[in-house]
């Protein structure tokens, strides 16, 4: 059976001065309509640019992606992008950004009134309504987030695709901000893929969490389901131990890679030292995972 | 949309603690007296280092006889004015006398059409220089703007003009003036010019330094928009129109306009050196008549003018720096 989304077999390779680089190595990845998924692993990994192939933003040199029966490979609102650095345009306000999307993407659907009606219902969503006329420079982080959030639903994405949407924050504007998002995720039921180097921020939003295996020629390590009652609660999952048992596992995942890490990066960079001790052959740098994926 | 501009009260209260920080008097310290000491002493050093030079025109002109050649040049101006009011009034009368008598409509014509020739004075001097480098800016513009997009819009278009842009630039007004003027001598062929000739090789000599400047910091501005933004674009599928208006123009003004800005002040310093060889009656021009004049005045006269091209350029560089400040999304950019 198709499933809503599927990342079949991708593969992107990316010519370099020092020769060709293989980024992803067939990534598989499926999912359901309505399912919040988090991708997660070391960075430089090619979490983005799995990312940027479902957006259409690259081209995968290998494989393809299906939405809905159908293989997409060019950029569109379909697939709307929340980027980690906000990318406002700085000369429009808050209500032009928003609206600047809204027109576009509903210039013949909607008439003017209905596109003035739905940016400002996506801005109240996002709880900045009261900052309508402000520039981008005028208001927070936070709130350039928001706005950010709000161009990208008022799109109608079938995806609503995160590049680390508050990686830039600090964790009080963060907590905030994932609140407000699975506030949202509960009455809009999108479908999400999220980048995230926070484990707390991965359990606690996702239905499953992707973890990546380190680049270069990175692939889907392992996949955690997260089997949590919503709405959450961050407070009460704080003392929950399945809550905690996957918090654990996501660590233990990066921790190991992290070790590999440095083990290849040793293998690579200086062929002398063999003080360390290994039990990984050299012929097999890259582990395969512990579990593989289903 | 517009219930939530500022409303007037906090606008009022916020000029009002401008002014309360103007005149703050540490600040009024450091933005008046300061410069006016400065001022003061570059006066005293020039006075005293100026009557050291003996030149064959006489003394080194010091601050005291440039400004009393600045009340002679404005004396003379009004006394020309004068003239020329007179000269129109006695114009009317004859034309009055000449259909009262009945004479033929075509000699009435002839007198109508009649115009002042008087001497041109300092003042107009300076109004010719403006319209001249106003006309070569603006026609500079005209080009190196939209040339500037498509250069910075394309990398093959963009590799194809930089080695001319690179080559051109440097180059002089000088060399270009013979050019210019021979073009413009076998183009511009009329019976009843509209310019004259003199102009036109001098506005077009400011056209040629202007383009520079425009061209490579528009194309600047429109490579280097961000790449997220472009990415946005690109989700949002905008067509290459929409793109252009809504994202690369906007998100390139600032650098648009530091290149209109240099253009400007270059455009302005070219002028100068174009009438005086052109004979385009500006301020050129007047600078070398005075020159040639050699009379014992002359030195303080151009020392006038020198002083008028400095204030005028310093006040067209505030004039661009205003309107950038209007037109620039950019309010955090230091601009000075």
């Amino acid at each position: 059976m198709n499933k809503y989304l599927e990342i079949d077999h991708v593969s992107i390779t990316f010519p370099t001065d020092n020769g060709p680089l293989n980024v992803l190595d067939g990534v598989n990845l499926k999912l359901d309509q309505g399912e919040f998924v988090t991708l997660i692993g070391h960075s430089g990994c090619g979490k983005s640019t799995v990312l940027n192939i479902v957006a259409g933003l690259l081209q995968a040199s290998e494989g393809g992606v299906v939405l809905e029966a159908k293989e997409v490979n060019e950029p569109g609102p379909d697939r709307a992008v929340v980027f980690q650095h906000h990318s406002l345009m700085p000369w429009l306000s808050v209500y032009d950004n928003v609206r600047l999307a809204v027109d576009q993407v509903f210039k013949k659907t909607k008439s003017k009134q209905e596109r003035h009606q739905w940016t400002l219902h996506n801005l109240e969503l996002v709880h900045m309504e009261h900052a309508l006329e402000r520039k981008p420079d005028e208001i927070s982080g936070g709130m350039k987030q928001r706005v950010g959030i709000a161009r990208a639903l008022a799109m109608e994405p079938k995806v609503l695709l995160m590049d680390e949407p508050f990686g830039a924050l600090d964790s009080l504007t963060r907590t905030h901000m994932q609140d407000s998002l699975m506030e949202i995720q509960a009455r809009l039921k999108n479908t999400v893929i999220m980048i995230t180097h926070d484990v707390d921020e991965a359990v606690l939003l996702s239905d499953r969490i992707i973890m990546m295996t380190n680049g270069p020629s990175a692939k889907v390590g392992e996949i955690l389901d997260i089997d949590l009652p919503r709405p959450r609660d961050r407070l009460a999952l704080a003392e929950n131990p399945t809550y905690n048992h996957y918090r654990a596992e996501v660590v233990r995942f990066l921790h190991e890679r992290h070790l590999q890490k440095g083990l290849d990066q040793n293998d690579s960079s200086n062929e002398k030292e063999q003080a360390m001790p290994r039990d990984i052959s050299d012929n097999e740098p890259h582990e395969p995972p512990v579990r593989l994926a289903s | 949309m517009n219930q939530l501009t500022t409303p007037a009260p906090t606008f009022f209260s916020e000029r009002l603690s401008q002014l309360a920080s103007a005149l703050n008097p540490q600040k009024l310290l450091k933005m008046t007296i300061i410069p006016f000491v400065a001022i003061l002493m570059f006066l005293l050093l020039w006075s005293a280092g100026a009557s050291q030079v003996q030149t064959s025109l006489g003394v080194f002109p010091g601050p005291a006889k440039v400004w009393q050649q600045t009340q002679s040049l404005w004396q003379e101006h009004q006394a020309e004015r004068v003239k020329e009011v007179a000269f129109y009034e006695r114009l009317q009368k004859r034309i009055d006398k000449a259909v009262a008598a009945g004479k033929p409509e075509q000699k009435i014509e002839r007198l109508r059409n009649r115009q002042y020739t008087g001497k041109e004075t300092f003042i107009d001097q300076v109004l010719t220089s403006l319209i001249t480098v106003a006309t070569g800016f603006l026609l500079a513009s005209l080009f190196a703007i939209p040339l500037g997009i498509i250069i910075g819009m394309n990398h093959t278009i963009y590799s194809a003009f930089n080695p001319i842009i690179q080559l051109l630039k440097p180059v002089s007004p000088l060399a270009w003036l013979p050019l210019v003027t021979m073009v413009v001598s076998a183009v511009y062929v009329s019976a009843d010019p509209m310019f004259s000739k003199s102009f036109l090789t001098s506005a077009i000599t400011v056209t040629l330094c202007c383009l520079w400047p425009t061209i490579i910091n528009t194309a600047v501005g429109v490579a280097g928009v961000d790449k997220d933004l472009l990415n946005v674009s690109r989700v949002l599928r905008l067509g290459w129109f929409t793109k252009t208006v809504k994202i690369v123009l906007p998100s390139s003004i600032p650098m648009m306009f530091t290149g209109l800005r240099l253009s400007l002040s270059i455009g302005w310093m070219v002028l100068i050196a174009a009438e005086m060889l052109a004979q385009n009656p500006g301020l050129g021009k007047f600078v070398w008549d005075e020159f040639q004049n050699g009379s014992s005045n002359s030195l303080a006269r151009i020392m006038v003018a020198v002083i008028a091209i400095g204030f005028i350029g310093f006040l067209l560089d505030r004039g661009m720096l205003s309107l950038q400040k209007i037109v620039s999304w950019d309010k955090n950019a230091i601009l000075r």
